[in-house]
């Protein structure tokens, strides 16, 4: 919003200028904000198609169908896809596998990230170039060795444990904690220090308490990933009762829709479910998640 | 003392990156097999046997031209809308809030649910081809050999492009605000100070969008195996890690497996070096 004010003077002083001026300017707003909007109707439809689509009773897949009409509505889609998936169940592992692993990133990450702030320690330099390497190397490279490991060697498939571990460290959420603790004045730490506080003390009464936002913020960044998560839970769980429910709707999507009245209503019934409470966290918490989040992003 | 806070983060690297990483590649110059807990059997050195198993399977170079083919037509289209319309949001007075949450929607949505969606309104009887009447194609989108790799790029694109549009607007909101002014005192459109101020002034975060687009590119995996069915039609969008997957993990040859991710890696690193030196040049 601060931009925006910023930016007033240079239409003011575009306005002062003569009526053609004036009407250059008018255009000048115009016609990014009309790409802007059809922009958004592209973003945001699918969305809003997925949701209708959801509740209607018959499939109907014209214009008209893109509508809301009351005597098409209804919830059975619902009901009928929890008939096949059980959506309690795979809420409660979509929870458990996030929350878990939303506690491990903060844990590991406010740890760490105080160490790399505030401490100096042998191989700081080399930690924080591993932190950043991570970001580069996508998760698909270490999946066969991965499942090598925890499903063969340590027999892990199919359990919550096997699900989290390859998720429970997070490098953005290490960068986000490092950031907020670098702002914090050094004196802060130091005064404490001179009055005898060791270090987990410092980090329990001091810095914690200082980055709260950080973490609220972190934990939101985090949660989309393990929520939306569908290849690594669907490698390691075979059995249905511990599938999360984007694993669930895929196999749904993929095997079990065929035989009901409705098959597309019901698997958009599981995917308003899957991406509905996401969506909804980020519109709740938007400030949090949008400026953090690019600025790890852009300054590594 | 710090070793001490980081060392919990540091051996969850270790024992979840460093090492399968270093076993992956490992595997890949062996003869792997999977094997019950405990049971120990020979996993012979067989050099570049694996390699050349993988480079003379037609499925394997197919995934990897469909790759390619996905990145020409994902990467560019990335680039250009992301930065037009984080310009024209960086310059939009009203509505900003709702325009940005509106961009951001896709994202975060899960994909398995967006991609529902998509097949209900690209198959043959959905919106899309009801709106084109007579000019959509035949077999629809997903199940059309021509279409069914474009029509995956088109969708990334769309699920990715609030990211990079928010990753733009960070960098455009570092750009000073007197050089649009002065640009434009000069009697300089719109398109003029785009190309002389706003583009040169962004270079760093094209770069970084161009890579970021290109990882996510290289290791495509939900959306060939649920929006096209498992790679299909006919085997015209697989990509390397559904591949990789399918040799690894549903097959039994994590070696062959293994080989295939090294080969991506190797391809990834070249191609993203390739385009910094041309999205750095001049």
């Amino acid at each position: 919003m601060t931009t925006t004010q910023k930016q007033s003077p240079a239409i003011l002083k575009n306005d002062a200028g003569s009526t053609s001026g004036k009407r250059r300017s008018r255009t000048r707003q115009l016609l990014p904000m009309a790409l802007l909007l059809v922009g958004a109707v592209g973003f945001l439809f699918p969305f809003y198609y997925m949701i209708v689509g959801a509740l209607q009773e018959k499939r109907d897949p014209t214009l008209a169908g893109a509508l809301p009409w009351p005597s098409n509505m209804t919830l059975s889609n619902f009901t009928d896809i929890n008939e096949s998936i059980d959506l309690g169940r795979s809420l409660l592992n979509s929870g458990i596998f996030t929350g878990a692993v939303v506690l491990c990133t903060l844990f590991f990450g406010v740890l760490a990230g105080y160490a790399l702030a505030t401490l100096s320690f042998r191989g700081r330099g080399l930690l924080f170039a591993v932190v950043l390497l991570l970001q580069a190397v996508p998760f698909q490279l270490l999946m066969v060795p991965l499942y090598v490991l925890l499903v063969r060697g340590f027999g892990l498939g199919d359990s919550y444990l096997g699900m989290i571990l390859p998720f429970a460290i997070n490098s953005v959420a290490v960068l986000i904690f490092r950031q907020f603790f670098l702002q914090v004045p050094r004196e802060m730490f130091d005064a404490a220090r001179i009055d005898g506080a060791g270090e987990f003390r410092i980090l329990r009464s001091i810095a914690v308490p200082l980055v709260k936002p950080a973490i609220l913020t972190a934990a939101l960044v985090t949660f989309i990933g393990p929520w939306n998560e569908f290849l690594w839970p669907f490698l390691i769980t075979k059995e249905q009762s511990l599938q999360p429910l984007a694993v669930a709707v895929a196999n749904f999507t993929q095997t079990g829709a065929a035989f009901h009245d409705n098959p597309f209503g019901a698997i958009l019934a599981g995917s308003t479910v899957l991406a509905v409470p996401a969506v909804v966290l980020f519109i709740v918490f938007q400030r949090h998640f949008t400026a953090t989040d690019a600025s790890t992003g852009v300054k590594g | 003392m710090g070793l001490l806070l980081a060392a919990p983060y540091a051996i969850f690297v270790a024992a979840v990156f460093v090492y399968p990483l270093g076993l992956g590649v490992w595997m890949s110059f062996h003869d792997f097999y999977f094997t019950a807990p405990g049971v120990d059997v020979a996993k012979p050195f067989v050099g570049l046997d694996n390699y050349a198993t993988v480079l003379s399977d037609p499925d394997v170079r197919a995934s990897f031209v469909h790759v390619a083919e996905f990145l020409v037509i994902n990467v560019p289209l990335t680039v250009i809308l992301s930065l037009l319309l984080a310009t024209a949001l960086n310059s939009a007075i009203h509505w900003r809030g709702f325009l940005r949450v509106s961009y951001y929607v896709p994202y975060i949505a899960a994909s398995v649910a967006m991609v529902t969606v998509w097949m209900f309104m690209f198959n043959s009887g959905g919106i899309v081809n009801q709106i084109l009447g007579p000019l959509a194609p035949d077999p629809a989108w997903l199940v059309n050999k021509a279409w069914a790799m474009p029509s995956i790029a088109l969708y990334v694109t769309w699920k990715q492009l609030g990211f990079f549009i928010l990753l733009f607007l960070a960098a455009l909101q570092n750009v000073p605000k007197e050089l649009n002014e002065a640009a434009s005192m000069d009697g300089a459109t719109r398109w003029q100070s785009f190309r002389a101020v706003t583009i040169p002034a962004v270079r760093p975060a094209t770069t970084l969008v161009v890579l970021l687009a290109i990882i996510t590119g290289a290791n495509l995996f939900t959306e060939p195996y649920l929006l096209t069915g498992g790679g299909g039609p006919n085997g015209a969008s697989t990509t390397p890690v559904f591949l990789l997957y399918q040799q690894g993990i549903q097959q039994g040859n994590p070696d062959i497996a293994s080989a295939i991710g090294v080969l991506l890696v190797v391809g990834v690193l070249l191609v993203t070096y390739v385009s910094r030196k041309i999205t750095e040049r001049d």
